[in-house]
């Protein structure tokens, strides 16, 4: 309801879109804060504790945990905790972004040899699927093994790892996209005598561009989860990973701090999708009238990348 | 044309995001001393507050040693870097150890660093609980991955293995607070202080200790031997030399921390922004109660404590028998303590007494 009087209100006006998201947003915040708070109420007076107990034990009060950003992290310290997870994010974050890149140059490069080659998309692509089956917590360990004996720094395994979680996304929507042009142009291509080459640059890739950004933002996403998993075993002192375990192990007592560093964690991976819209934006929006990609395709292939 | 420009724009932007990966980083090296790895079996806290305050005191330095410090991690077991050369020592506990060297890992406890157990399986005061035969009928919570031993013993030593229900724990408190466990497992310096920093909802006040009981396995006798300094046999006596400075360095850590609690509590505060004060001061007061007295000086293995701890553990069924060859050796901590004692060093602290730490809320 409160959304929807939001909408009533900016058509009227006609807000500009930017301004209109943002109230959205807003407004949808205060619906989620609103349902969490009033959990905690309904359930304590009915006396009900399940699923979750509305004790602040549990369940802290959304204002403790604006309050636990806004405080010093401990008795005496000089840093709020919000820029102490900010730091912590920024950290992350610059393992994520390197995994992310590695994973969408792996991503695409297996893409293009698969829609060179029907023989090694056959052959070649249950073994990507099954390197998404095996549980990331059993490859960080190993990685990180591996990279302490080559005297790698630790943060470039944990690039590595996220990496891991990044190049399928990629390497199947990039696939999907490439395989998009109807076989008229490719018929096209070929008899004004283009190379493979010519084709790929020329066709097929900016075909595929829109594919390659959707699964590019899941894959931003993933990148920021694999760089957190990626931590743990790393025993990385300084990002989102550390801060994660040592707020959980104190759940009991500062319940307020975890979910505090979640809310960062999360932002971590909102701003770097943001920024993929952004770069997709200035890539593809720019000349619109090159991209007829179907609706329909790409939220199949949508769906495909997040499963 | 206008395709390639929007692929090269792709990859301009793909660039950038890699120097922007890449751009930090960077080490520093050290000149003419000797580096040297230590593994730790947990994140930097107090419990390892004696080699942080090595490191920061210059006391490795002192000896030549650029000593770097591995925290631990999760999934990551000392023990096993140890052995891979990932470092030259590590910190672990006795019985992990022995299990692991049935695995064919072959390194040797040079320092028994911790002399009494911290380990405390804790229950709520009105249920009344004050022995391993309480626990018959309830449900009796542990962590698993061998910090469930002494625990195991218990039952073994109790003959209540088939009447309790074992239930895993978290590492935090909920499990007993929410009273779903009826006997958690706690460490003194660790978890038991997480209780005591938690708000009673009811009162509003930080809970007691009154409000809770707790079964010492240090108390009922399946106390097990805990962190312990390590070095691959293999490597040991080439490197005795380094293995000695390394100790020596590291005892007048604990030492320093023994005697300068402040100081100490400090140089642990700087190893992680998110570690709490009073936590930490309560961790440090506890690990230190733990260490001294050291009745044959510290890091030396008490033999009634060692022969617990094998007998506890082929009892509880972790390990299938007594160790064979070399498991711990006294000598090289032993040259060390007779050089610190020399110079005037209280190495046994008989004179040690706990502080009284107030927690607050969190920990903070």
């Amino acid at each position: 309801m409160v959304a929807g009087a939001v909408d009533t209100w900016t058509e009227g006006r006609r807000l500009p879109q930017w301004l209109r998201s943002t109230l959205w947003f807003v407004a949808i915040l205060g619906f989620l804060l609103l349902m969490w708070e009033g959990y905690k109420f309904l359930w304590t007076e009915m006396g009900w504790s399940w699923p979750v107990r509305p004790i602040n034990r549990s369940m802290p009060h959304t204002w403790d945990i604006v309050d636990a950003l806004f405080s010093p992290a401990r008795r005496g310290g000089s840093d709020i905790l919000l820029v102490i997870l900010g730091e912590a994010a920024l950290f992350t974050l610059r393992e994520a972004v390197l995994g992310f890149v590695i994973g969408a140059i792996v991503g695409f490069f297996l893409a293009v040899v698969f829609v060179r080659s029907p023989l090694a998309e056959r052959s070649l692509m249950p073994y990507v699927v099954a390197s998404q089956t095996v549980p990331i917590i059993a490859i960080a360990p190993m990685v990180v093994l591996w990279a302490g004996r080559n005297d790698w720094p630790q943060w470039i395994a944990v690039a590595f790892i996220s990496s891991y979680l990044t190049f399928f996304p990629v390497t199947i929507n990039a696939l999907r996209g490439l395989q998009s042009p109807p076989p008229t142009a490719s018929e096209l291509m070929r008899s004004y005598a283009a190379t493979p080459n010519q084709e790929l640059r020329k066709l097929l890739v900016p075909a595929a561009l829109p594919y390659i950004f959707t699964a590019l933002k899941i894959s931003a996403t993933a990148s920021v989860i694999g760089a957190i998993i990626g931590e743990l075993p790393a025993g990385l002192p300084n990002g989102l990973g550390r801060v994660l375990l040592r707020f959980a192990s104190s759940f009991s007592s500062a319940p307020e701090k975890l979910f505090a560093a979640v809310i960062v964690s999360a932002l971590a991976g909102i701003v770097f999708v943001a920024a993929i819209s952004l770069a997709e934006r200035m890539i593809v929006r720019a000349r619109p009238e090159v991209f007829q990609a179907e609706p329909e395709s790409l939220s199949v292939a949508t769906h495909r990348g997040i499963a | 044309m206008s395709k390639s420009r929007k692929l090269g724009r792709l990859v301009g932007v793909m660039l950038a995001l890699s120097m922007v990966a890449t751009a930090c980083g960077g080490d520093s090296s050290s000149d003419e001393l000797t580096p040297i790895k230590l593994q730790l079996q947990w994140v930097a806290q107090s419990q390892f507050a004696g080699y942080y305050a090595a490191v920061d005191q210059g006391f490795y330095e002192d000896e030549g040693l650029d000593v770097t410090i591995l925290e631990g991690a999760v999934e990551i077991v000392p023990q096993q870097v140890l052995a891979s050369g990932g470092a030259e020592f590590a910190i672990s506990w006795v019985p992990k150890v022995l299990a692991s060297r049935e695995e064919g890992v072959d390194i040797v406890n040079i320092a028994q660093v911790f002399q009494r157990s911290p380990t405390l399986q804790v229950s709520w005061a009105d249920d009344n609980i004050s022995s391993p035969n309480d626990w018959v009928g309830k449900k009796v919570g542990n962590w698993g991955f061998g910090n469930e031993l002494e625990m195991v013993a218990a039952l073994v030593k109790f003959g209540i293995v088939d009447q309790v229900e074992q239930v895993p724990q978290n590492f935090d408190m909920n499990g007993l607070l929410n009273r779903e466990i009826d006997a958690a497992e706690a460490m003194i310096y660790n978890e038991y202080a997480q209780l005591l920093e938690t708000v009673n909802e009811e009162t509003g006040e930080l809970y007691q200790p009154s409000d809770f009981t707790y079964v010492s396995y240090e108390d009922i006798g399946t106390a097990m031997l805990q962190d312990a300094v390590w070095a691959r046999a293999d490597w040991l006596p080439d490197n005795e030399d380094t293995a000695e400075k390394f100790l020596r360095a590291s005892f007048r850590g604990w030492i320093y921390c023994r005697d300068n609690f402040d100081a100490c509590v400090d140089i642990v505060l700087q190893n992680g922004t998110t570690l709490g004060t009073s936590h930490q001061q309560w961790q440090l007061n506890e690990i230190n109660n733990i260490i001294w007295p050291s009745p044959d000086g510290i890091g030396i293995v008490n033999q009634g404590s060692w022969d617990q701890t094998v007998q506890t553990s082929i009892d509880s069924g972790f390990i299938s028998g007594a160790p064979t060859g070399t498991v711990f050796r006294t000598d090289i901590a032993q040259k060390v303590l007779d050089d610190l004692a020399d110079d005037g060093v209280d190495v046994i602290g008989s004179g040690f007494t706990k502080r009284t730490v107030t927690l607050v809320e969190g920990g903070e």
